[in-house]
């Protein structure tokens, strides 16, 4: 086992560095000259000559990556142009809205896709499956920005129930309601996905010859159950921990929506400021976040199916 | 003349054989969920497309006279935007830039990543390996935030959303065509063309596209309604198409400050993104459907 | 070898020092391993005869045909056809490929899916520059041939035939481009009993109308007596045996190819054996045996057997096999009999 874990962790690192390197290159796919794109328009001569020296602006690409990973490395990465402040604190600060918002969306995402995907897939072909199937399917569809806005105008426009937007003035118990909107729209896709891959799964595991085998040696229908699920859970896993991942870097348009102070926020703000310090760095901490989960699903999967060990 | 020739040969009546994709459309027509999307999606198509000669107004003019009118209202059956622009007018010309940039990727990312995927799987080795660890960095990032990450650096404008989306399409589509490409390569009839003296172009061209075309094709047809969501999405966040271009996802950002006068207004370009993608994941599923059969 | 010839034609092909070694494994953390497929092979064949080509599985005897058609490189050894040496270019292996051709094992796996029996044969002729029509014409020709009526059959897709009439269809689409030379690599073993002597005679006819000269690979003794005029018997890679059909069936020079006649269901219930001759597996091409490769299974094995590598022994006429155990000029023939 530590081997295999050993060798999850020797792919993911050539894998975090092409992502590094694709981030560290979007600064000079952004059209103008990248020492305008990393100051702001009224920098004096010295912030000017001081970021040259420290980016290597005049020296070649690899070298300024050389010394752009070094300053990631440790912490820095660099000034926003919006704010002035160092990109890193401003990440930070996000970071924890939209992490609690992920794993509040995934979890949701999670109980109602299975729900609904067992009982689809249990009751296969029936009227239950198919109710199932068209919510699953009209979740995955859904453009889930525009989700937002109709629960928007029902809850908070009509009912006035909860909020539409924001975060509220501190951490305490009146957060959640900022979070309930916000969590429901960012879940709708996931669960429709969970609930279609769970479903074709209990489906087939169902259709496979050792439940027939179970069922000749007299086990009930809930043991048979237990089997079912034991045997569909590793797949399970590894689909909730990437659709995890997507939320966590999917939540830029629901959080733009409801105006959620996480790094969806932050992205936005960065593209209509064309703060791309800003946007480079976020972009790097949410990919280096979705590399860590791959390799996390990698680790954990085998534990629960030792024939899931990839070479 | 042998038994098992004259048996089976007197059995087999002298109609012509049923192609493979003529096969596959007889089930497709057979699905009326299938039938009804796909009247569903050639309908908006074709609306969109010549919106100019059906639509009711000018998508560009409006008139701060007339504001925000409800749906119903006589000359404008759907309202009118926030700047008093016909609703209806603006969701007719809105779709050709939305569908333009949900398809269009589809198709150029099934045709670059399609050539990649088919090039590295029947010639395996090392341009292989180079060619699917390209798409595996890509892969590492999450959709979204790679097409936000591209276009964003890029800056707004269709040109620049267009490459966003068509770049992280691209490495999915690779893996599927690999992966088809490789399991048709290795099988008889292949060899017996390479037997033949047939080139490796011949080969890929008759034997090998036909055959991975099947899955390729679904496959694709599944990324439809997440690049309409995606390319509308763009537009949303101020990627994308630029005020005042009619664009489904732009239109919902600028009505969001109407969504307490006027909801039924402001929520209908979500209405045409959800029927277009629903519509294009159904027809997909029914697609996939029609082609799992022996 | 002696040059008495039970066929005074000449040689169409000549395999000389043919050597084909895979690599596996390799990934790291793993040494490489190599698997001796074919090694040091060579025999020729008399234009219009058939050779036949027997052993267990993973004897070599499909890399032998791949190897012939060019399908794989071979590591070392010269392919000799019509007396003169087939280079490795491109140009040249593309006019050899239409000399000879290949049907393979599984009918099915062998005819692309979403074409026509009317197309596939169509395609190689239609490489080689054969104008549409023409290509057509002659398919409709040789579908005949091979007793498919074209009305009924050109338009079909594979999937639509028995697997009697797909090997059919594979023997038309290899006999379209006219070679001299057809090899069948296991391509009767899947059929049933009744449809396999179809086949074979279909392809006995065949051979003597167009001039052809076979190459048949099976592990089915009887349809190898039945159709060949030569046998070669390989095991682990390696030639032990190669005569005459009658002569080697008659008097198996070799303990392997006798081990093999002894397994062979009889059709004479007198002749038939309750032991099994040898036991097990073969062992893996993968670091096979030192020296004489069958020793590890063979009742007769010595110490020479194991140092020295047993070559060919004349055991009459055209007939050589490989042993120390069997060739009485060998040095190490009576050895360890004093003991």
């Amino acid at each position: 086992m530590p081997v295999y874990i050993l060798k999850r962790v020797a792919y993911a690192v050539p894998v975090a560095l092409a992502v590094s390197m694709i981030c560290f290159l979007l600064v000079h796919l952004a059209p103008g000259d990248p020492l305008s794109l990393v100051l702001p328009a009224d920098a004096n001569q010295t912030t000017i000559d001081a970021t040259k020296a420290k980016y290597g602006l005049d020296q070649p690409l690899p070298a300024q990556y050389f010394l752009w990973l070094t300053n990631v490395v440790s912490g820095d990465f660099g000034t926003s142009i919006a704010t002035g402040r160092p990109v890193v604190s401003e990440i930070a600060n996000a970071l924890t809205y939209s992490l609690l918002l992920a794993l509040i969306a995934s979890v949701l995402g999670l109980v109602v896709g299975t729900l609904l995907g067992t009982v689809a897939g249990y009751w296969n072909g029936t009227a239950i499956d198919k109710i199932a199937s068209a919510v699953a399917i009209s979740g995955v569809s859904l453009p889930h920005y525009w989700l937002g806005i109709v629960l928007v105008v029902i809850f908070s426009v009509n009912l006035n129930w909860l909020p539409a937007m924001g975060a509220g003035e501190s951490w305490s118990a009146e957060r959640l309601k900022f979070m309930v909107l916000p969590a429901i729209t960012l879940a709708a896709m996931p669960a429709g996905i969970i609930t279609r891959s769970v479903r074709a799964l209990v489906a087939d595991t169902l259709g496979k010859e050792f439940v027939t085998a179970l069922e000749a040696r007299g086990l009930t229908q809930t043991q048979i159950f237990l089997h079912v699920v034991k045997n569909a859970a590793p797949t399970a896993i590894a689909v909730i921990g990437v659709q995890l991942g997507y939320l966590m870097a999917g939540s830029i348009l629901v959080e733009t929506v409801f105006s959620w102070p996480g790094t969806g926020l932050l992205l936005n703000t960065a593209i209509l400021q064309r703060d791309i310090p800003l946007l480079q760095g976020t972009i790097l901490v949410l990919a280096l976040i979705f590399v860590a989960l791959n390799l996390l699903v990698d680790i954990v999967q085998p534990m629960f199916d030792p024939r899931m060990k990839r070479g | 003349m042998s038994a098992d020739t004259l048996a089976s040969g007197n059995a087999m009546p002298l109609r012509a054989s049923r192609g493979y994709w003529s096969g596959v459309w007889l089930r497709l027509r057979r699905d009326p969920v299938s039938m009804a999307c796909l009247t569903v999606l050639v309908l908006i198509i074709l609306a969109s497309a010549f919106a100019p000669l059906i639509a009711p107004g000018d998508p560009s003019v409006g008139s701060v006279a007339r504001r925000l009118r409800p749906v119903g209202t006589p000359g404008y059956i759907l309202g009118t935007d926030e700047l008093g622009r016909d609703m209806l007018t603006r969701l007719l010309f809105g779709g050709r830039m939305s569908l333009t940039m949900g398809i269009l990727p589809v198709a150029l990312a099934l045709l670059i990543g399609g050539t990649l995927g088919t090039i590295a799987g029947f010639v395996g080795g090392l341009t292989n390996a180079i060619i699917m660890r390209a798409a595996d960095i890509l892969f590492a990032f999450p959709s979204v935030l790679l097409a936000v990450a591209i276009a964003g650096a890029l800056g707004a404008g269709f040109v620049n959303s267009l490459v966003a989306l068509t770049v992280v399409l691209i490495p999915p589509l690779i893996r599927v065509s690999e992966s088809a490409t490789t399991q048709v390569r290795s099988l008889d009839f292949v060899e017996a063309a390479r037997a033949s003296g047939a080139g490796a172009f011949t080969i890929i061209r008759v034997h090998i596209l036909g055959n991975i075309m099947g899955p390729v094709l679904v496959y694709a047809s599944s990324l439809l309604s997440v690049a309409i969501i995606m390319a509308a999405g763009l537009s949303f966040i101020g990627l994308g198409a630029r005020p005042p271009t009619p664009e489904w996802g732009l239109m919902l950002n600028t009505l969001r400050n109407s969504i307490y006068s006027q909801p039924l207004i402001a929520a209908l370009p979500g209405v045409m993104i959800f029927i277009v993608s629903l519509s294009f994941n159904l027809l997909s599923d029914g697609l996939r459907s029609a082609m799992d059969v022996k | 070898m002696m040059e008495q010839a039970t066929t005074s034609s000449r040689y169409i092909l000549e395999v000389a020092g043919m050597t084909k070694h895979f690599n596996v494994g390799g990934s790291f953390g793993k040494s490489r391993k190599v698997v001796q497929a074919v090694s040091d092979v060579s025999f020729r064949i008399r234009e219009g005869t058939t050779l036949g080509i027997v052993g267990e599985s993973g004897c070599g005897k499909s890399t032998t045909a791949r190897l012939i058609m060019g399908l794989i490189g071979m590591d070392c050894g010269d392919l000799l056809f019509n007396d003169r040496a087939i280079g490795r270019s491109a140009r040249e292996m593309k006019a050899f490929r239409r000399q000879v051709q290949m049907v393979f094992q599984d009918s099915s796996a062998s005819l692309n899916p979403r074409m026509t029996i009317e197309a596939s044969i169509m395609f190689g002729p239609m490489v080689h520059g054969e104008d549409r029509a023409e290509a057509r014409r002659n398919a409709h020709h040789l579908l005949e041939r091979v007793g498919l009526d074209p009305a009924r059959f050109a338009g079909r897709y594979p999937h639509e035939l028995s697997g009697g009439q797909r090997q059919r269809v594979n023997i038309a689409r290899a006999l379209a481009l006219k070679p001299k030379v057809v090899i069948f690599d296991e391509s009767v073993s899947a059929l049933d009993k009744s449809v396999e002597a179809q086949v074979l005679n279909l392809l006995i006819d065949l051979k003597r109308e167009m001039n052809l000269t076979y190459i048949f690979i099976s592990h089915d003794l009887n349809v190898v007596r039945y159709i060949s005029d030569h046998v070669m018997v390989m095991y682990l890679g390696k030639v032990v045996e190669h005569g005459p059909s009658e002569a080697l069936f008659a008097n198996p020079a070799h303990p392997y190819t006798r081990a093999l006649l002894a397994s062979m269901p009889s059709l004479d219930p007198e002749k038939r054996t309750l032991s099994a001759p040898i036991a097990g597996d073969p062992p893996s091409p993968i670091d096979p045996p030192q020296a004489c490769r069958f020793h590890p299974r063979c009742a007769l094995a010595r110490p020479s057997c194991l140092a020295i590598n047993p070559a060919l022994f004349d055991a009459g006429p055209e007939h050589v096999a490989a042993c120390h155990r069997s060739d009485p000029k060998s040095p190490y023939w009576t050895e360890g009999e004093a003991q």
